[in-house]
């Protein structure tokens, strides 16, 4: 793992299913995520995916890329702009990319991630501290 | 009304245990697509080094926001309706396994008013009964203005 080095980008179907299905799974049943009438009422375009679950699947992109989900120590992200996600079968895409920017003295590396939605960023300081395989050992001053 | 800065530094009892459950787990990682067998079947997690199956990176939100919801949002007079989630982030000692019962500490870490609507962020710690720490979320809820 070296600076520079980039996760395979991933892109994510979501469909108002993917958001029922999430919104049982997580708990949370705010009707902006599933009644365009509500979502409307309070100014949004329609229906619009959890910034959580937005989050996850950005998150779900690094564990995979690390090998291993345990390996994710730290993930913070600001929610910059919202989903829409249309009532149809294909719903939208969520694409996530993201590139190492720093190895740290700890043995971690820094994911900084970019997520984005019809060209357009929805995650904004999206980052992750993900810890180093011991058998690849931190290369400083690589990459 | 912009929000009463002056409860910033509260800090909030420990909530009941939640006890985090092995289908609880499959079932948020089959809801973001987390396939890896970790997140479902023991023998893989031991097989990893881990005591049980493990919890995705954001499963915490869940057993966080709950509390947040019930004994932070209430006694500060916050209308529920009007928050939206402005950011997230946790930070992990250990990762969160089934099996864990976990408890939550919220703390009222900052409060600003800007344009009209305020911004609240809750720093929540999440330990086992016996205090070990395993994960700590932020959360910065922003709460709209009345137009």
């Amino acid at each position: 793992m070296r600076v520079g080095d980039q996760l395979p980008a991933r892109t994510f179907r979501v469909t108002r299913a993917d958001l029922v299905r999430y919104a049982g799974a997580s708990g949370d049943f705010n009707p902006i995520h599933w009644s365009d009438r509500i979502a409307r009422s309070v100014g949004l375009p329609g229906v619009i995916a959890h910034g959580m679950y937005t989050m996850a699947l950005a998150g779900q992109a690094v564990a995979e890329w690390a090998g291993d989900p345990a390996a994710v120590v730290d993930y913070g992200v600001r929610f910059t702009r919202p989903v829409p996600v249309p009532d149809d079968d294909t719903g939208t895409e969520v694409v996530v990319s993201g590139a190492v920017r720093k190895l740290t003295e700890e043995g971690y590396a820094q994911v900084d991630l970019t997520v984005a939605c019809h060209g357009e960023k929805v995650l904004g300081q999206a980052r992750a501290l993900v810890r180093v395989p011991r058998q690849d050992p931190v290369r400083k001053g690589e990459g | 009304m912009p929000l009463d800065a002056s409860f910033v530094g509260r800090t909030y009892p420990p909530t009941a245990a939640y006890e985090v459950g092995r289908e609880k787990i499959r079932e948020l990682a089959d809801a973001i697509g987390a396939l890896d067998p970790v997140h479902r079947d023991r023998d893989a997690a031991w097989a990893m080094g881990h005591p049980d199956v493990v919890a995705p990176s954001t499963f915490p939100v869940i057993i966080s926001l709950d509390a947040s919801q019930r004994v932070v949002i209430p006694d500060l007079g916050v209308d529920f309706a009007r928050v939206v989630h402005g950011e997230q982030r946790f930070r992990y000692t250990r990762p969160v396994y089934a099996g864990d019962r976990l408890r939550c500490v919220c703390v009222v870490e900052d409060i600003t008013s800007r344009g009209g609507h305020d911004f609240l962020t809750i720093r929540t710690e999440l330990a086992t009964e016996d205090g070990t720490p395993v994960v700590t979320a932020w959360s910065k809820l922003v709460i709209r203005g009345e137009d």
